[in-house]
């Protein structure tokens, strides 16, 4: 290209930039938004995948296998079987519960390891072991990693006092471990003193292994399998690792796509905003097509147009998202408020390919918006658009078919499972659905304005004109309002329905009148047979229900089951569970009926009826499934068995919560004080009435969606964008007429009341369809995505106030953006609008 | 039935506080069925003349009084409802609406003054046939012509019977041939009518279809050929 090309190219595509800088800043600002979001979500999931992964991968140091227990753990037998392997070159047992400090409501990570062998396997605790006066082996001395020190504001020679059973236990702290040893919040202490004080004795939940070298790794995890009880596993420190990430990563996708929505609206909008750009500069294209620029260069000048806004915004974009990233683990934590990752405090990491794939995801999204209308732009026919008192032509080129097609495949696409335990097919499902319904809309379009009443009123007859006649920049402007307005009604319908669904699930689980539970963490704080029987001997008290928290190992499953046992009979499980189908069939004579949440049924791949196995303990067991709950509060599966069964299986007498049924009358307030003169190693928050865990759950719901309704109010944000973009774009490219119309005779207010009709009513086609829409993604995400992400299911509630709100919003929004695009087009005066040469 | 007494009128220059004079004492009367143009140089003014007969502006100093009515002591609401009732407009552009079809275009000034149902159809019929579109009553305007465009846009001006028709550059967008047609319609329909017509134009050509022609200039409106129904004051 010659320099004067260069020089002529560079103004056709800065040119109109700067013509419309409005609204070229409007598509900046929207690209940019989504970039920042999507990249400053990634960045923190990244931070606290991170994180985790490294906590993870601090707690096996240099081990190349890990023989891993339930959180009861396991007989120390099989220790000395371990060490003896000729395989193994090092073992070092490991007592791993969490517990409870006192008066609380934290708990941290005990670790119970041998120093001397740990040193091996974690060199950094032996190398920079801290100086003390107290010996690590002491029977209260604890050493704590920097998070629990700094969580925990403690420091060398302070005292911590954990929670054992009901007992405080108390410890010295010897010593701060260097950041290397441990990154969660932990304490570590000798493993003798561990299984004593931590009432551990006998028992471990994890042996570390090292092989001598040249040992087959895979080889030596057989042999090691085929030595283990029920209930116990050996892996590798890679796929534990794994294991941390992936019972985040539904989570953490599943925010990321929430992000892209706003990437993914702005591409519309940039879509959107070029395409009314084109109608309007359409004789400058036919001049310059006269004057010999090619369909190419036209194109290309167009999409570098495109391209300029994208990496523009992107630029942004990458720094708006990195501060938001910073600030939003500073301000929320690395779940972003979620409670997904207590415990750690990651600091930011920019991964700068993160950096790069959004930046490139921000221009790709502006370009791809620009494709379209630079085509179309192109072929804008030279020899008639040059005509004096040209009209474009306002034939709707909608491509129905497309869009049932579309259609029919996210149909079929919804029928698919979840890909690696994420919904992508739900996602792809509801981006064909929206496109699709982009597709479609001229037709609805059509069909809409189709049925607009007939008045004497000049001022709505023009607007209604106007609109049938022009379908085509309608439907356009209308593609960025349906997008926006659909996913900001899918979000809403979503967290509605499961607020309410939580919200009843809450009322039915929770029968009792008082619920007590012996702090968190349920191998070390626990209610014993003694605490059971003080409270049964309560005069207020009618029933007690202990309710025993463990784990139930799975073959096939890396994490193990939640176990609940708890008083349940077949006949009355409903009652206290929300059942979603129930066996028919008998329990069959070997196995122990059990009540498993959707979650667990989705991840056994069983149903009402079936039966499988598994260890509780280290004691295989056959359960038959008699019922499927619904189970908001443990994502990775729960079962519920009778607690008299489990007593009979495992002989385990203690309980960790329990559910209290009072006489009529009983003053509730008297019976809380009683039972703390009874029980004084409760904390005054382990007793609650059931609206008090109501209303925490709900406080927490909110809170974890914080983040959701931050998303919800920038969609909306960009929708009225939208708005108000297209419609000032389309009323300015009206100035003429809207000059004429003043010259015959309409009254400014009548001017206004047809711009606000038109906009009003385009606004109106806009949100219907974005209700209809936006019900469906709202059915995908409930039935589809939060199904397979969460294997939750809920029921569907509407939120009619807020959608009627919303909706009015939005026409209010339209119509008042047409009337003010009017008032500025028609600023200056009437008479330029109409002078051919203005 | 129109005059213009010492009208003035000047705009913001490009230095603050010197604003740019554009008409300076411009004084016409006109009786109904005077037809004149008015030529001029480029920038002289000649649109904002049509500007402020029409309403759409005020001058600075001076009176234009329409059927006894000064347009200066109307306001907005005002001066709009008479150039409904009392004016036409023809444009260089033709701007019809594009999404009216001929009769919609040709009928909105009887829709906005009120009239409707079989008056209106008769006014619109009897106009398409005089500008001979009867024809194409249901055509959108993105059918048409350059010619049949401005023939519908000087039905739209007249089908109201207005007092004043302004037309500015009515044929600078069509071929010769068109531009007679147009320029003789207006005229035959001018006449027929009684209303006083103002021709805005470059052309010679245009201007001598008129009664009269005036050509305006820095020092005001100056006859340049005369007849007995134009009398500059």
């Amino acid at each position: 290209m010659t320099g004067a090309r260069s020089q002529l190219f560079a103004a056709l595509v800065t040119g109109p930039l700067r013509h419309a800088a409005g609204r070229t800043v409007l598509a900046v600002v929207v690209i940019a938004l989504g970039v920042a979001l999507g990249l400053g979500v990634t960045l923190v999931n990244r931070s606290a995948a991170s994180e985790v992964s490294l906590a993870a991968r601090s707690l096996f140091g240099l081990s190349d296998l890990v023989v891993q227990g339930t959180g009861a753990g396991f007989d120390e037998a099989l220790f000395p079987v371990l060490a003896r392997l000729p395989a193994v070159a090092l073992a070092n047992p490991v007592v791993d519960v969490p517990v409870r400090v006192v008066g609380q409501q934290t708990a941290v990570t005990a670790l119970g390891i041998d120093f001397f062998r740990a040193a091996r396997m974690q060199p950094s605790i032996g190398v920079d072991a801290p100086r003390t006066n107290l010996s690590p082996l002491a029977a209260d001395a604890v050493f704590l990693s920097p998070a629990a020190a700094r969580d925990l504001n403690l420091k060398e020679g302070d005292t911590l006092t954990v929670q054992v059973g009901l007992a405080p236990v108390s410890f010295q702290v010897a010593g701060i471990l260097p950041a290397a040893a441990y990154r969660q919040r932990a304490m570590v202490l000798d493993i003798g003193t561990a299984q004593w004080r931590l009432g551990q004795l006998g028992k471990l939940q994890r042996v570390e292994l090292r092989l001598r070298s040249g040992a087959a790794t895979e080889e030596v995890q057989q042999q090691i399998a085929a030595l283990l009880p029920p209930g116990v596993t050996v892996t590798t420190p890679g796929a534990e690792t794994d294991e941390a990430l992936r019972l985040t990563r539904a989570y953490r996708s599943n925010l990321t796509a929430l992000a892209l929505v706003a990437l993914f609206t702005g591409a519309f909008l940039v879509h959107s905003t070029q395409s009314l750009a084109v109608i309007r500069r359409r004789r400058e294209f036919a001049l310059l097509k006269a004057m010999g620029v090619s369909a190419r260069e036209q194109i290309a000048s167009t999409l570098a147009g495109g391209a300029i806004v994208g990496s523009v915004g992107a630029l942004c974009g990458v720094g708006l998202g990195i501060v938001i990233a910073a600030a939003g683990l500073n301000a929320f934590g690395a779940d972003l408020g979620a409670g997904y990752f207590r415990g750690i405090a990651p600091s930011l990491k920019v991964e700068w390919l993160d950096v790069a794939v959004f930046f490139l995801l921000g221009t790709a999204a502006a370009i791809a918006g620009t494709l379209r209308p630079a085509v179309a732009a192109a072929r804008v026919p030279a020899a008639l658009a040059l005509k004096a008192g040209d009209i474009e032509d306002p034939a709707v080129r909608g491509n129905t078919i497309a869009g049932v097609g579309l259609w029919v495949l996210a149909g079929g696409l919804l029928l698919l499972p979840a890909i690696d335990g994420l919904p992508l097919a739900g996602y792809a499902a509801i981006a064909l659905v929206l496109i699709g319904a982009v597709f479609l809309m001229p037709a609805v379009t059509r069909l809409m304005l189709r049925l607009l009443p007939e008045t004497r009123s000049v001022p709505w007859q023009i607007a209604t004109a106007h609109l049938r006649g022009t379908a085509r920049q309608a439907t356009t402007s209308l593609s960025a309002i349906l997008v926006s307005f659909s996913l900001m009604v899918a979000m809403a319908v979503m967290v509605t329905s499961f607020r309410t669904s939580l919200d009843q699930w809450l009322e039915k689980i929770l029968p009792a009148d008082l619920y007590l539970r012996a702090g968190f963490t349920s191998e070390t704080a626990f209610l014993d047979a003694d605490d059971v029987s003080a409270l049964v001997a309560l005069p207020e008290v009618e029933r007690v229900d202990a309710n025993r928290f463990a784990q139930l190992a799975v073959a096939g499953l890396n994490t193990p089951l939640a176990l609940i046992a708890r008083p349940i009979k077949e006949q009355d499980a409903g009652r206290t569970l929300w059942l979603e189908a129930a066996a028919t069939n008998a329990v069959p004579g070997d196995a122990q009926p059990v009540w498993i949440s959707e979650a667990a049924a989705d991840l056994l791949s069983v149903r009402s009826g079936d039966a499988f196995t598994g260890s509780i303990g280290e004691r295989a067991v056959r359960f038959s499934v008699r019922g499927i709950y619904r189970d908001y509060e443990r994502q990775n599966g729960g079962v519920v068995i009778d607690h008299d069964a489990y007593v009979r299986l495992t002989g385990d007498v203690r309980a960790n919560a329990a559910w209290l049924w009072l006489e009529s009358g009983a003053d509730v307030d008297a019976l809380v004080d009683r039972v703390h003169e009874r029980l004084p190693g409760l904390a005054e928050f382990d007793v609650r009435r059931p609206g008090e865990i109501r209303a925490i759950t709900l406080r927490i719901f909110d809170r974890t969606f914080a983040v959701t309704y931050l998303l919800e109010v920038i969609a909306v944000c960009i929708g009225l964008a939208g708005i108000a973009a297209s419609t000032s774009a389309q009323v300015i490219a009206r100035r003429a007429e809207l000059g004429v119309l003043r010259h015959v005779g309409l009254l400014r207010r009548q001017v206004g009341f047809m711009l606000a009709a038109e906009g009003g009513l385009l606004g109106a086609v806009g949100v219907l369809a974005g209700l209809v829409i936006g019900a469906v993604v709202s059915l995908i995400l409930i039935y589809v995505v939060n199904r397979q992400s969460f294997h939750w299911s809920m029921d569907v509630y509407f939120p009619w106030t807020l959608l009627m709100v919303l909706s009015l919003s939005l026409v209010a929004a339209a119509a008042l953006t047409a009337v003010w695009s009017g008032r500025l087009a028609l600023r200056d005066d009437v008479v330029r609008a109409v002078k051919e040469d203005w | 039935m129109l005059k213009l007494k010492n009208v003035r009128k000047s705009f913001p220059g490009p230095d603050p506080g010197r604003p740019r004079a554009v008409l300076a004492e411009v004084s016409l009367s006109l009786e109904p069925g005077d037809y004149i143009a008015i030529m001029g140089e480029s920038g002289v003014g000649k649109s904002t003349l049509l500007n402020l007969i029409a309403g759409l502006d005020v001058p600075d100093s001076g009176d234009i009084l329409l059927e006894g009515r000064n347009l200066a002591t109307l306001d907005d609401d005002a001066r709009t409802l008479l150039r409904r009732r009392r004016m036409g407009f023809v444009f260089q552009a033709f701007h019809l609406l594009p999404h009216l079809t001929v009769a919609g275009n040709v009928g909105l000034s009887l829709a906005l003054n009120g009239i409707a149902g079989r008056e209106a159809d008769e006014r619109i019929a009897e106009l398409l046939k005089a500008v001979g579109l009867d024809d194409r009553r249901d055509s959108f305007p993105k059918e048409l012509s350059g010619g049949e465009m401005q023939r519908v846009a000087v039905a739209r001006a007249l089908v109201h019977r207005p007092a004043v028709v302004l037309a500015d550059e009515p044929t600078g967008n069509l071929d010769p041939e068109s531009a007679d047609q147009v320029l003789a319609l207006l005229r035959a329909q001018l006449k027929r009518d009684g209303s006083t017509g103002i021709l805005v134009t470059h052309s010679a050509v245009a201007a001598a279809t008129t009664d009269r022609v005036y050509l305006l200039t820095r020092d005001g409106l100056q006859l340049q050929s005369s007849a007995a129904s134009a009398r500059p004051a």
